[in-house]
């Protein structure tokens, strides 16, 4: 101990060293993390210094300049909140204005269940906050259940119900094969879940496989949930973003009302409003009445306190600013459906590029897929080369962020693709 | 017919009972479904019962249901001494001019994007925090031993670094003083840990009770996590002398108990920010390690933005960076990263040695307001000649005082003065202005002569 002191150069005072009787720290048996897989992607693209470098990892929106936006009607509700307003808490369930015009975009403008006050909700940050004060609650009130994932899926699904410590089961999802749906596997998973057990579904825009369910096949998973006792837990990411309507994105969850379930849906607008470092979000839980409604939400709310208290309120105030002005919701309207086709048209041009260079693969799930990611089919040893060679960074399960592709990079992708699978 | 529904080990039946069993619960009706449900909740798509049917309203949080109930109330005298706010003496909300700068220097940034921030939040952030807590020349910092990551306000910084020890650390129990903040025992046992309290307050002194602190602290076992209030104790406003600091200081060193500290008032209480970092600062020269929650709430009003940082401070550079992982690992599944706007506020504050000096004068303008009430409210009750040692008003620091008051007399200066406080006899100075003082002295007098 006495060559440690000598070393740091430091006297340490008598009680300090008693005190420090544990010379080592707390921690040296703490081991490194980890890197995340998604976020890790991104951090190594910005360390890379090739002038040809091209991300396509992280789901954020780019420009065909690939840069990020803020949409104009968001500066717009900035200009409108700044200086005017103060900066006190929120409720623990957050902005109720935000809240409101959030719940229309799920259930509909006109929907006869936000006006008979059944459903629970709350602000959360974001699609990650609210999936967890999901998770927390479902320990919370139903300590038996489990939760079934699909495969694959937004690699921190996993992480929010194992830290909620709800124990999880997949079901299958994406067919390999055909770059598409498993259909049948996935009604079978249904059919024999335990009854009663929570599923988790993508509303639209399914992340990381773009690949959504039918109409048609909406109604069947439907059907099967129904006839099981299961409940439905939408994660709705994308709304807005995978058609460029946000109507026709919630068509899965509107069918799902339809039918009678009580659902619980998690909204983000980090993507569809752009305003993802804002961190805001939605949850919400259908109740069979507005007592009920009352008493989950103040429970939702008893699960806020000990996490974050409030939610952040500037996030809210854009959000409730737009969707409460009619002439800016117009605007978002437009915005996001101009989001939407730049991908749509990103989507046809990759797929355009890769078969006229001659690609002896079939490339058609590129544009069959939907919403901001596409499952290139790709493995990680592909991926790997895509990197090391040319300077592309995608997550290694082959997702490609087709937000990051632009007219200016699409022919340098799809030739690079084509060089790592010819 | 009682339908044969799949067990999860279905797979290993054969495709003809597969059939069969979902022809069977085609034909099964609703009731038929309920009753053979295995274990979980009923059915959620008859329109009947939902899964969460058995879920009971929860109580009002009884620091914020303060402000819920002062709001129902039509009375033009009311007067809301409950959550711990800062009210101008005209009792408005208050943004600091500076804050109002720096917004619109954010506004004007046309360059500024939101895009997701790094899971621990902005770094320079980070680093300004650390600053501003450990004072700028700590060796802690010089020698990369501080790991700081952004949270949201206080509260998100100590549920964290909770989960952190929950999982890393191998004592589970976390000691928090006797009163403490309502929501502190409820951060601490979501994230895992258990829960035991520590002798602070001595009602009949209405100051420390620094002998049952020592001896609690002192029974402890041996690695215990230990709760500190930085300065401006919630809900007491009582505060350890420098040489009682020293005194738990050496006591926890030496039975290696770990500080985490809460600093939600670094300025507040003193008016003065190193001042009210002192505490810290003790520790963190002595080389051992402790964790600190921060917020600027209050010091910097940024309450609804939700800005804090957690700092943990070890050992050695490599350990820190170690911590910094796995605490990424407890954010990303909670809220990926932090909210971008508040934090950008305050790196534009501190980062700029003009505006922090604005800050440091607004700052202490609201320490002062608080302390004149404080000296205004002994006065209105020597006036009165209102019974009993109100010394304490003046001696203890902070937003908040602990009248002492008990639940009924509480009870009747809301009913009777429509005065606005939790149960606990705690009131926010900050809610007080000169106008409203005297309504408040008057409230206190009639319950303390009439009510015991």
């Amino acid at each position: 101990m006495a060559i440690r002191r000598a070393m740091s150069g430091r006297i340490m005072d008598r009680t300090a060293v008693v005190g420090a009787r544990y010379m080592s720290s707390w921690w040296r048996s703490v081991q490194p993390a980890p890197k995340d897989p998604i976020l890790g992607v991104t951090e190594a693209f910005l360390a890379d210094q090739s002038p040809d470098k091209v991300n396509v990892g992280v789901g954020a929106y780019r420009d065909d300049n690939g840069k990020p936006v803020v949409l104009e009607c968001v500066r717009e509700a900035e200009r409108r909140i700044a200086g005017n307003l103060n900066m006190e808490y929120l409720p623990m369930g957050g902005s109720v204005k935000m809240v409101e015009e959030t719940l229309k975009l799920a259930y509909g403008e006109n929907s006869e269940l936000i006006k008979e006050k059944r459903i629970a909700a709350v602000q959360a940050l974001s699609g990650t906050g609210a999936c967890r004060l999901f998770a927390d609650f479902q320990k919370h009130f139903c300590p038996d259940s489990q939760i079934y994932i699909p495969v694959p899926t937004w690699a921190n699904h996993h992480n929010i119900w194992r830290d909620a410590q709800v124990p999880q089961k997949t079901y299958h999802y994406y067919h390999p094969e055909s770059k598409g749906l498993d259909f049948a596997a996935m009604i079978d998973d249904i059919k024999n879940a335990p009854n009663g057990s929570f599923f988790l579904l993508h509303a639209c825009a399914h992340n990381p496989t773009g690949v959504d369910p039918s109409e048609e096949q909406w109604r069947e998973i439907s059907h099967h949930i129904k006839a099981k006792g299961h409940f439905a837990f939408f994660d709705m990411a994308y709304q807005g973003f995978a058609s460029g309507d946000p109507e026709k994105d919630a068509k899965a969850i509107r069918i799902f009302l339809e039918d009678g379930h009580h659902i619980g849906i998690a909204q983000s607008y980090a993507k569809n409003m752009g305003l993802y470092g804002q961190r805001v979000g939605c949850l919400s839980v259908l109740c069979e009445d507005e007592k009920q409604a009352v008493a989950v939400k103040s429970q939702l709310q008893q699960l806020a306190r000990p996490m974050y208290s409030n939610p952040p309120v500037h996030g809210a105030l854009i959000v409730s600013t737009i969707l409460s002005d009619p002439d800016l919701k117009k605007q978002w309207l437009k915005e996001v459906k101009v989001m939407a086709d730049r991908i749509i048209g990103m989507r046809t041009a990759l797929r355009g590029n890769l078969e006229k260079l001659g690609s002896p693969l079939s490339w058609q799930h590129i544009t069959n897929q939907i919403g901001m990611f596409c499952y290139s089919g790709l493995t990680p040893e592909q991926v790997d080369r895509l990197t090391n060679e040319f300077h592309i960074y995608m997550t290694r399960n082959g997702r490609i962020s087709m937000a990051g592709v632009t007219t200016g990079n699409v022919k340098y992708l799809a030739n690079a693709i084509h060089e790592v699978t010819k | 017919m009682r339908p044969e529904f799949a067990s999860p080990s279905s797979s290993s039946s054969s495709s003809a009972d597969r059939r069969l069993n979902a022809l069977v619960r085609h034909l099964a009706t609703a009731s038929m479904v309920s009753q053979t449900a295995v274990a979980f909740s009923p059915t959620s798509g008859f329109h009947g019962d939902s899964v969460f049917s058995h879920v009971v309203r929860a109580p009002e949080d009884p620091i914020l249901g303060v402000t819920v109930a002062y709001n129902k109330d039509p009375s033009p005298v009311k007067l809301n001494l409950g959550v711990g706010a800062y009210r101008t003496e005209e009792g408005k909300p208050l943004v600091l001019i500076v804050v109002r700068k720096a917004e619109q220097m954010l506004l004007n940034d046309k360059s500024r994007v939101k895009e997701y921030l790094p899971i621990v939040g902005i770094a320079e952030f980070n680093k300004l925090s650390a600053k501003l807590i450990f004072g700028a020349d700590s060796p802690a910092i010089r020698e990369n031993r501080v790991t700081t990551v952004q949270c949201l306000s206080g509260t998100g910084s100590l549920r964290v670094g909770a989960e952190f020890l929950a999982r890393h650390y191998h004592q589970k129990t976390i000691y928090i003083p006797q009163p403490t903040w309502g929501n502190h025992p409820k951060v601490f046992t979501l994230a895992g840990l258990s829960v035991k309290t520590y002798r602070y307050y001595d009602p009949t002194t209405r100051g420390m009770n620094f002998q049952g602190l020592l001896e609690d602290l002192g029974s402890a076992p041996s690695g215990s996590i230990v709760l500190l209030h930085a300065c401006a104790h919630n809900p007491t406003g009582v505060d350890p002398t420098l040489q009682q600091w020293e005194q738990i200081r050496q006591l926890m060193r030496s039975k290696a108990l770990l500080p985490f500290f809460d600093s939600a008032y670094q300025g507040f209480a003193s008016g003065n920010l190193d001042e009210d970092a002192q505490s810290i600062r003790m520790f963190v020269a002595d080389g051992g390690e402790c964790f600190v929650a921060q917020s600027y709430a209050k010091n910097m009003g940024l309450y609804g933005e939700r800005v804090g940082a957690l700092s943990v401070v070890c050992r050695a550079a490599d350990v820190a960076s170690k911590v910094e992982s796995q605490l990424k690992l407890v954010i990303r599944p909670m809220f990926s990263n932090p909210p971008i706007h508040g934090a950008s506020i305050v790196v534009t504050i501190l980062k700029d040695s003009n505006m922090f000096n604005e800050w440091t004068i607004e700052l202490k303008a609201m320490a002062d307001r608080i302390i004149s009430m404080r000296k205004q409210l002994f006065d209105a009750l020597r006036a009165r000649g209102t019974p009993g040692d109100w010394s304490h008003i003046i001696k203890q620091i902070g937003m908040f005082t602990f009248t002492g008051l008990n639940s009924k007399q509480v009870e009747f200066m809301t009913r009777e003065y429509h005065i606005y406080m939790t149960s606990d006899g705690r009131i926010s100075m900050a809610g007080l202005s000169s106008k409203t003082v005297p309504h408040l002295a008057d409230a206190i007098h009639a319950a303390v002569t009439r009510m015991s």
